[in-house]
């Protein structure tokens, strides 16, 4: 369980952050509004930055402009160009440079501008991000957040999606979050910030303006009450929509279209439980193989490519964990095992509602 | 032609950016407009490196007249004083010790590899003596004596090349990073410890080293652009020792001389005789001076050479001749600074023998330390993957422990000495 100290700045106190953060919350109305992704994101940088100066947002872009998701909008004109500034364009020199801060006091939040643009900072992730705290002995923490927008569906043009977390979550040493509401991306970024071990925030961006109805201000309170108590939600899956029949795995961008493929299934009398994984790295077996073991069937959902990813390594944990409470093989919607594919073929790539009913209805149900 | 002091750095040039700190400088034109007013010479005079490198002590181990070392108006060299001439002669002695004890100790398969500096002691020697208590340091493979003389204990310096799983050291308390192996990766590294000293406004400065090969990289060029754009004080010390395991510099750069490339980034770079520890003294001490005075990031280019091969599983003959080695023991940094010693009266037999006697103490530590086997726990390899391990991780911890556990129960059983 991390909390967010500092060995320099220290901890304002919880009643001077919440103070000030709620301060900062321009003109939240009380109880549960629509809220965008973004928008929670952001609010929970300003927070997070607003508890802890060691706390610092870099990357391009993320400055004036706000990112170009616009998700840092606003924070610089908050807490000024030494918080919250843009860098040179170079993707190594911001995740180095973020390695360097981290082992001296500071908590960055970086930003990578787009998944696929992440890759020059790859050797710095794999070599010095994820390993710094073993080679040292645990003598250096690297507490650093890199926040990656990724996945498809929003028509990007070449290079502009893909989903990356494969690789991130095969490194050791790298915890590995994808939220996949509006109210998770508030507590996972919160708790990523909060966190001594560097976390990848796989953001997933069609999810961006999508609005839930959310208390920030509840969650908020929630975040300090937790830190307060030691708790967290962090490494925990969520039974995002219960059920009793078959089992829908999901993450990220992908349940959305896991709950809009149960609703469909209801209708034909089917019932299906959708588990949002959230964190990747911590994996929470726990909760997903009690989901199996209840329904007895399984389909795990992806956008990524299929072939030696976490949607197998799911399968691969479920299916030697569950395997005698199984009615028929775990099945698998992916992404095909292609290069990610350019706007006007996206659409047969992505897993969609129809692919995942198919599967489901593959699941042996006559045996 | 003359290039313009007047650029400016972020959060400058647009209206309404009013941070403070961040950009103090480039409102009236930054670092380089700073030193052009505090030197009185051009832009292009102060980041251009002197027409010659500076050199103070010849090959032969003679002070050359002022006239001749090389200094330019801005670019001012004053002799360091005695006690730290003597001080990095010590250090110069004790680093040859360490390097040939090491090389000795590879060979008796007590080290698994090391890659050592012989040749290039005065650079590890200055490198170290420049900085200051709160400085921070970067060093990379080659640079084990820089870190010694730096004050991290030589065994503990050489825990990675004796083949041990974890750095030895703890990082933050020397203000030592790890020696790097990734080329250049450090030097991002040491540009972030600067970032964040200098926002919190603390005075310390980075030396961050790397080697001629090294400067192809790309981290190279993104740290030193990252250095010049936010101010930071980090001075970049490049070892140019001639060879990037067998490829020649000619292979990796056709700049006029790696110092050079310092004013692409809008910066001041120097070059410097590599085995003159007198020289890299005056020219490392200033430019870590002018970093802690505001000046920006420098870069100083050392010129030296790897005396012997990269490491033990090199083999030197098969890419250059011995004639070219030789040339390069007559310019030997330990000998001239004798000699230089020795004729100031500043060094007598006395003197000798006690950084003799200092110098093989320190290579007894290393054998008497590195002999030791080094219990390892195999419990090691899960603790320190992250703060808390995962349950994944706990798991996998069990099954080894478990493992070992029955190797251990089937060793007892079968072993008729555990049962007596």
């Amino acid at each position: 369980m991390s909390t967010a100290t500092s060995a320099v700045n220290g901890n304002v106190s919880s009643a001077t952050a919440r103070a000030a953060a709620t301060a900062a919350a321009t003109a939240e109305a009380t109880g549960p509004q629509p809220v965008t992704m973004a928008k929670a994101l952001n609010t929970a940088m300003a927070d997070a930055m607003h508890a802890d100066k060691s706390v610092l947002v870099f990357g391009e872009d993320v400055g004036m402009l706000g990112g170009v998701f616009r998700i840092t909008d606003g924070l610089t004109k908050m807490f000024g160009e030494q918080r919250c500034f843009d860098t040179p364009l170079a993707e190594s020199g911001i995740v180095g440079m973020a390695v360097g801060m981290a082992m001296n006091s500071m908590r960055p939040v970086i930003e990578m501008q787009f998944d696929a643009f992440a890759y020059p900072a790859f050797e710095q992730i794999v070599s010095h991000v994820a390993k710094m705290h073993n080679r040292t002995k645990g003598a250096l923490k690297l507490p650093m957040v890199i926040r990656v927008p990724y996945a498809g569906g929003i028509g990007g043009v070449e290079h502009h999606c893909d989903s990356s977390e494969s690789y991130y979550a095969h490194t050791a040493g790298l915890k590995v979050f994808a939220p996949a509401t509006v109210a998770d991306a508030y507590r996972m970024l919160r708790e990523a910030i909060d966190s001594d071990d560097p976390v990848m925030f796989m953001e997933p961006k069609k999810l961006y303006w999508s609005k839930d109805m959310v208390d920030l201000e509840a969650l908020r309170d929630q975040h300090a009450s937790n830190t307060a108590a030691g708790t967290s939600t962090e490494g925990r899956a969520a039974v995002a929509r219960p059920g009793t029949d078959a089992t829908l795995i999901a993450y990220g961008p992908s349940v959305p279209t896991a709950l809009a493929a149960a609703a469909a299934a209801a209708e034909e009398g089917r019932s299906l439980e959708v588990i949002d994984v959230r964190s990747i790295v911590p994996f929470d077996d726990e909760t997903i193989c009690a989901s199996v073991r209840k329904t007895g069937r399984a389909v795990v959902i992806a956008e990524a490519h299929g072939f030696a990813s976490v949607s197998s390594e799911i399968v691969a944990r479920v299916q030697e964990r569950c395997f005698h409470h199984l009615a028929a093989p775990i099945r698998r919607v992916t992404g095909f095992d292609v290069p990610y594919p350019a706007p006007k073929l996206e659409h047969y790539y992505l897993p969609g509602v129809d692919r995942i009913l198919d599967a489901v209805d593959d699941l042996q149900w006559e045996d | 032609m003359t290039i313009s002091a007047d650029h400016t750095a972020p959060g400058q040039t647009a209206q309404g950016r009013q941070s403070q700190d961040h950009i103090e400088d480039s409102r009236s034109g930054g670092p380089v407009a700073e030193a052009v007013r505090k030197f009185g010479i051009t832009a292009e005079d102060y980041m251009l490196p002197a027409r010659h490198q500076i050199q103070m002590v010849d090959q032969d181990g003679h002070l050359k007249p002022h006239s001749e070392q090389g200094a330019e108006p801005g670019h001012e060299y004053p002799l360091p004083g005695d006690a730290e001439l003597l001080a990095a002669y010590e250090q110069l002695v004790v680093g040859r010790r360490v390097n040939d004890q090491n090389s000795a100790l590879v060979r008796q398969g007590r080290m698994a590899v090391y890659p050592s500096s012989h040749g290039q002691e005065a650079c590890q020697v200055a490198a170290a003596l420049c900085l200051s208590e709160g400085d921070w340091m970067f060093p990379t493979y080659r640079d084990s004596v820089a870190v010694m003389t730096r004050g991290v204990d030589p065994v503990q310096t050489m825990t990675l090349f004796r083949g041990d799983w974890h750095s030895g050291y703890d990082p933050a308390k020397h203000k030592v990073g790890i020696q790097c192996t990734p080329l250049t990766t450090q030097l991002l590294h040491a540009v972030g410890v600067a970032h964040a000293a200098k926002l919190r406004g603390e005075e310390t400065v980075v030396l961050a080293m790397c080697g001629d090969g090294a400067t192809s990289e790309g981290d190279f060029h993104e740290a030193l652009n990252f250095a010049a754009v936010f101010h930071l004080p980090v001075v970049f010390f490049v070892q140019n020792n001639q060879y990037a395991i067998s490829v020649p510099l000619a292979h990796q750069s056709v700049a006029p001389s790696l110092a050079h490339k310092a004013v692409g980034y809008g910066m001041a770079g120097e070059r410097v005789d590599g085995n003159d520890v007198v020289a890299l003294l005056a020219v490392l001490d200033r430019a870590v001076k002018l970093a802690r005075e505001g000046s920006g990031p420098l870069m100083v280019e050392a010129h030296t050479y790897r005396m012997q091969a990269h490491t033990n599983a090199d083999d030197a003959t098969r890419y250059r001749q011995d004639s070219e080695v030789a040339q390069w023991v007559a310019r030997d940094p330990l000998t001239r600074m004798r000699t230089y010693l020795t004729d100031e009266g500043l060094l007598d037999d006395d003197g000798e023998s006690r950084i003799a006697e200092k110098a093989e103490a320190v290579a007894t530590q290393l054998r008497n330390g590195l002999s030791e086997d080094v219990p390892v726990d195999p419990q090691d390899l899960f603790k320190y993957v992250f703060s808390t391990p995962t349950p994944q991780l706990k798991e996998q911890s069990a099954l080894l422990a478990d493992e070992l556990a029955r190797d251990a129960s089937a060793g007892a059983s079968t072993n008729p000495e555990s049962a007596k």
